[in-house]
């Protein structure tokens, strides 16, 4: 494990014991890359709460999405970087698989859409597989415009709009 | 007469289009004329004899009156205006009576009951100038058919005054927007006939519909579904509702050709309905492809890097138009059904998306992005660029021709505070007479069948 990995793991680590009950089953084996030191569960009630392995613990430890310039489908440095946390998490998770969805703003007219959004989908979907990650865990598929997580019109939402975000699909825990 | 004459040399002038016109008929409209001088026309109410005949009749009239008045090429003359009591068709009519009301052209007609319930709708239509009957028809039905009858006759009226086939005995698929519970986007597949009567869903809520296109034989739909987690090509049978997958992946046949991930999107028929054009995706971008719907077999037809979109074919067959991104921003282009002979018919700046082949073949419709406005517009198919825009504004999608490929169909987007709203929108040829398409809520996607038998 590299030192990226264990700060991650860490970081996981400090999440969970800010949860005011630390949502462990005792009766299913807990999913986790190695041995934790558990903190003293002391009497903290701040913050989320979530396990390791979950789509939480990604979101926080990764970031879920890229965002991408208006009728780009290129990566940004920051896109990049993004790219290569979510490969260094799914490293540490090797039995989780990914869809990667690629999103559009409004302004483009349906099928044009549904195919940039495609591009956006395999340009992040390529990266990961150069970062190391087995392409047999990766699935893609192009939401065009259709599923906005921004409705209004203005050019503030239509960045958030432009992206490709990442789902934890199997073998992650819930 | 010497006044339309007139116009319509004006307005043919105006297009830059060649060709004389000359009118044999005492009464013609020039469907490229747009509403610059609709004709007037009345329409009194059928007559009959019981009360019953009395009320279908009066509900045939009001259908044809306004499928007559939302082509813009008639205005219906006010019935409160009629001096003439029509009370038997086969009468002629006092024709000075509805020429001193500036009715040009009269149509009367009468509906029968027959004992069996079938209804008997006959009709008859005047120059009221030339004092001369110009159409008589009469059609048999079951009565539950009426509004059928009444777009037929519609059209009769319209071929007759204009010498252009009709559009009114039709009906429109489209997309219903809407918005769930917790706040996904709902798309359903609606059908109504032309004009917004019989309304009906063809999908549920439980998955994305959209991108519809006829058959030549109305009786089958394409369209791009998301039931399946991502957008696939489904073929969809309006007469026995059965719908089927037709590039999912792991299939057999052509599905084991596409990459499990690759999405298949709106499919065209070919004119003689035995083929589709669509785009496939593989890794490296969409592609058009030709797809057999008798031997299932697939066919790649462009190999270009950058994505190849939007297939549709010319009305003989023999050549596809698309939309392709690979001379940097996306412009149309026209191949061969081979994929042979690719030629650019779009040059100007801004995106062009959605062709649109018309039903004549001498134009393509499509939409154009330019400065953050959208105009739908026409283009000469011979690629000669020569271009006409038949409307601008905030958010343009999806042109769908008339069967008669005289008017144009579109989705049209306004920004609201809660989001753009989306509705359907006709335009005709000329730029003129734009009209909201009577759906009930927000919606898009239109598809135009053929004319029904």
């Amino acid at each position: 494990m590299n030192i990226k990995l264990f700060a991650i793991a860490a970081l996981g680590a400090f999440a969970t014991a800010c949860a005011s009950t630390p949502p462990v089953d005792d009766t299913a084996p807990v999913r986790a890359p190695d041995p934790i030191v558990e903190p003293d569960p002391g009497p903290v009630d701040t913050g989320p709460g979530y396990e390791l392995g979950s789509t939480a613990h990604f979101v926080e430890a990764a970031g879920d999405r890229v965002f991408f310039g208006l009728d780009r489908h290129d990566l940004s440095d920051e896109a990049r970087a993004t790219l290569r946390r979510q490969a260094a998490w799914l490293a540490s998770y090797p039995d989780a698989r990914i869809l990667v969805a690629g999103n559009c703003d409004e302004r483009g007219t349906r099928e044009y859409n549904l195919a940039l959004g495609a591009r956006r989908a395999n340009a992040a979907r390529t990266y990961l597989i150069s970062q190391g990650v087995d392409p047999s865990r990766v699935s893609t598929t192009s939401y065009g415009k259709e599923r906005p997580t921004c409705m209004q019109s203005s050019e503030t939402c239509w960045a958030v709009n432009r992206n490709a975000a990442t789902t934890l699909v199997g073998g992650y825990t819930n | 007469m010497t006044r339309i004459l007139v116009l319509i040399a004006a307005f043919l002038a105006l297009l830059g289009w060649s060709g004389v016109v000359t009118a044999q008929e005492p009464l013609r409209v020039d469907v490229t004329q747009g509403n610059l001088d609709p004709m007037p026309i009345a329409v009194p109410d059928f007559v009959g004899v019981s009360d019953e005949a009395m009320r279908r009749g009066a509900d045939i009239t009001r259908v044809v009156a306004n499928d007559l008045a939302s082509s813009g090429l008639f205005a219906p003359v006010d019935q409160e205006a009629f001096i003439e009591d029509i009370t038997n068709i086969d009468l002629r009519p006092r024709f000075s009576d509805w020429r001193v009301i500036n009715a040009d052209a009269l149509l009367v007609g009468s509906v029968t009951i027959q004992e069996d319930g079938r209804l008997v709708v006959g009709f008859r239509l005047w120059d009221t100038r030339l004092e001369e009957q110009l159409l008589g028809l009469q059609y048999r039905t079951a009565p539950e058919n009426w509004r059928r009858v009444a777009h037929r006759l519609a059209d009769a009226v319209y071929e007759r005054l204009t010498g252009e086939t009709g559009y009114f005995n039709t009906r429109i698929v489209y997309v219903s927007e809407g918005r769930g519970i917790e706040g996904e986007p709902i798309r359903q597949l609606a059908l109504m006939d032309q004009d917004g009567a019989n309304p009906s869903f063809l999908t549920d809520r439980s998955y994305m519909a959209l991108l519809p296109n006829y058959s030549p034989s109305a009786q089958e739909i394409t369209y791009v579904s998301f039931l399946d987690g991502q957008a696939t090509t489904y073929l969809y049978n309006l007469e026995t509702g059965r719908q089927e997958a037709l590039f999912a992946s792991g299939g057999a046949g052509a599905a084991s050709q596409v990459d499990p991930d690759g999405q298949s999107l709106s499919a065209r028929f070919s004119p003689d309905g035995s083929e589709l054009a669509v785009s496939i995706e593989t890794r490296s971008g969409h592609d058009i492809h030709l797809f057999d719907l008798r031997t299932r077999n697939l066919q790649r037809l462009t190999q270009h890097p950058a994505d190849d979109v939007e297939p549709s074919f010319s009305p003989d067959g023999e050549r596809i138009v698309f939309s392709s991104a690979r001379g940097g921003g996306s412009q149309l282009y026209v191949m061969d059904r081979d994929g042979s002979d690719v030629q650019r018919v779009t040059f100007g700046s801004g995106r062009y998306t959605t062709p649109v082949w018309s039903p004549r073949g001498d134009l393509i419709a499509f939409t154009k992005q330019i400065g953050g406005q959208f105009a739908l517009g026409v283009v000469r198919a011979d690629g000669s660029g020569i271009e006409r825009i038949l409307f601008e504004g905030y958010f343009v999608d999806t042109p769908a021709w008339s069967p008669n490929g005289r008017v144009l169909l579109f989705t049209r987007g306004e920004p609201r505070t809660n989001g753009t709203r989306y509705e359907i929108w006709s335009v005709d040829l000329a730029g003129f007479n734009l009209r909201r398409l009577a759906t009930g809520g927000m919606a898009s996607d239109p598809a135009w069948s053929p004319l029904i038998e």
